[in-house]
């Protein structure tokens, strides 16, 4: 497999995550570093190999649809950084209308 | 610094030769007398600890054992920081299934242990709240990412610890601080609770001093669990039924990948070591063959910082954790908290996930690792059609130096080789303490076995223990 380069920039913004300079380049050489390894991969003939998504046959698992115990709004908002009123307190992302 | 395995604690507890409460303080004050040396716990709660050993039933199998949990297993009204800034302030709300299993059988959480934040790397390096040191090996790495847990049972600031693994967390750390380290079959302990690094591949289990105990605590941590639906539904065992048993006759694998020329010394004559003392006890030796051994480092740093990307986006700074300051708008929000909140190696897998995840990548690395992760998994059916367990070294060094920094993030990973196939695969896999010579560092001998085979992997495992004493 082609192995261009990982545009670290690009691969941050879509984790959001914000990068100084020095660490872009810094990941930039460690991750070039470990795709050029793992492309070994593609030595291994795969043909007709089903992908292992997970290590034992559980398929499907689901429950009946019946209303369980939960946290309270106490305990829901006791670890938020800002809350008020029972809510999640977040900055203005709706624009005004005028 | 406390002396004394589960079994030797509960003989005295039940004899009444010491109280809960007792007990609890002993290990408090080894903890607030050594702990500035080891730096092996983030935090602890004494107060909380002594409520619990107040009410400590003494006729469960656990009963008034305190028992330290890795900072990224839930533990109710306490903190739980995966060792990370961006859960610093977090206390957690509700207790792991793991924690709960424990209280029902008697046992008395105490003590969150340090780690590699959010479970990421092997050293013990990666913390916010500072490097591990091993007191097995002092100036030494503890290995990690379960650093504290292995660390403070080492110490004698624990009795028995519970990790986590996903691709050999409990098992190196074990093997670099001469205890024993037992990473259950996927889903044989339920991972509520467990902060979720890569969901197909951790699972928690004990550290403990010897392999009894670790078998004690098993038994207490298994079962269905209904807020995990990936926890197995078989029946619970007596994990200790076996041991002491004898293992003639039994067929144990050695794959030939794993005599590597870049395995130390001191490695190769552990192992070399396990071979005489398992056929000394009556094992069979059969060579045998993992053919894509040398694959699973790449297939597993793709999988798991796949996973962790997706699982680690839940750290947005509005629910829980961190939140930067003087943000502008809720893009500058997530990024700047992830930013501030996140150590470096965090963000490299987060970023190495990403770009495995995004579109055009995809199939060439995501979809190629898990291919490659059924031909692993394929290579050990196969082996154990022809043996009962497979023997091999944990990690192909000792502990290295504390302050070595000279080391790529690929050299890193690349001493996971022999940890990883057991969590590609969700097989069991012990580490058991070889004895070395005076000042030599500590070395495991790891074996795995077949799925939910706990209870003969143990057998195997004291019966080596055993050979060893």
């Amino acid at each position: 497999m082609d192995t261009p380069g990982i545009d670290v920039a690009y691969i941050a913004r879509l984790a959001k995550i914000e990068l100084t300079e020095e660490e872009t380049a810094k990941f930039s050489d460690d991750l070039n570093q470990v795709l050029e390894y793992v492309a070994q991969l593609e030595k291994w003939d795969t043909d007709n190999i089903e992908p292992m998504y997970h290590p034992l046959p559980i398929y499907d698992a689901v429950r009946k649809d019946e209303p369980g115990q939960s946290l309270s709004n106490d305990e829901a908002v006791q670890n938020a950084p800002a809350a008020q009123e029972g809510q999640f307190r977040v900055p203005k992302v709706v624009e005004s209308a005028h | 610094m406390l002396k004394g395995t589960i079994t030797h604690w509960r003989k005295q507890l039940t004899a009444g030769t010491i109280t809960p409460k007792e007990l609890v303080q002993e290990l408090a004050t080894a903890m607030e007398q050594h702990n500035s040396g080891t730096n092996a716990f983030i935090s602890w709660d004494v107060d909380k600890a002594l409520q619990a050993a107040e009410t400590a039933d003494l006729s469960k199998p656990l009963g008034g054992i305190p028992i330290a949990i890795k900072d990224n297993i839930c533990l109710k009204g306490e903190p739980t920081r995966c060792a990370s800034r961006m859960l610093h302030n977090f206390v957690a709300p509700y207790d792991a299934t793991a924690v709960n299993k424990l209280r029902n059988a008697g046992a008395i959480p105490f003590g969150r242990t340090n780690m590699d934040e959010f479970a990421m790397g092997s050293a013990g390096k990666n913390s916010a709240y500072g490097a591990t040191d091993n007191p097995a090996a002092p100036g030494h790495a503890p290995g990690g990412s379960s650093s504290g847990s292995a660390a403070a049972v080492a110490a004698g600031m624990a009795i028995a610890a519970l990790g986590s693994d996903t691709g050999g967390s409990i098992r190196q750390p074990a093997s670099h601080c001469g205890i024993v380290g037992l990473k259950p079959t996927y889903g044989r302990v339920s991972r509520y609770g467990l902060v979720a690094f890569a969901s197909s591949l951790d699972q928690i289990g004990p550290l403990t001093q010897n392999v009894e105990d670790a078998a004690l605590l098993l038994n207490s941590l298994c079962g269905h669990d209904e807020h995990d639906s990936t926890s197995s539904t078989l029946a619970t065992e007596d994990f200790s039924a076996e041991l002491g048993h004898s293992i003639k006759g039994v067929r144990i694998g050695l794959p030939k990948e794993y005599l590597s020329s870049g395995n130390d010394a001191a490695v190769t004559n552990a192992l070399q070591q396990a071979i005489t003392k398992l056929t000394e006890a009556g094992a069979e030796i059969v060579e045998i063959s993992l053919p894509h051994a040398e694959a699973v480092v790449a297939a597993y740093y793709i999988i798991a910082c796949a996973e962790a990307s997706s699982n680690l986006s839940r750290f947005d700074g509005i629910r829980y954790g961190y939140r930067a300051e003087n943000t502008n708008g809720l893009d500058e929000l997530y990024s700047r908290s992830r930013a501030e909140g996140f150590g470096s190696e965090v963000k490299r897998r987060i970023i190495l996930g990403t770009y495995v995840l995004s579109s055009g990548f995809y199939d060439a690395y995501y979809a190629k690792a898990q291919k490659v992760r059924a031909l692993v998994a394929q290579d050990f059916a196969e082996a154990f059609r022809k043996v009962d367990f497979i023997l091999g070294p944990v990690a192909p060094t000792a502990a290295p130096q504390l302050h070595n920094s000279g080391m790529s993030p690929l050299q890193v990973y690349l001493s996971d080789i022999y940890t990883i196939p057991a969590n590609l695969a969700g097989l069991p896999g012990i580490s058991v303490p070889c004895p070395q010579p005076q000042g030599g560092l500590p070395i495991g001998i790891q074996l795995l076995g077949r799925h939910y085979a706990e209870t003969a992997l143990l057998r195997v495992a004291s019966a080596l223990e055993q050979a060893f004493a």
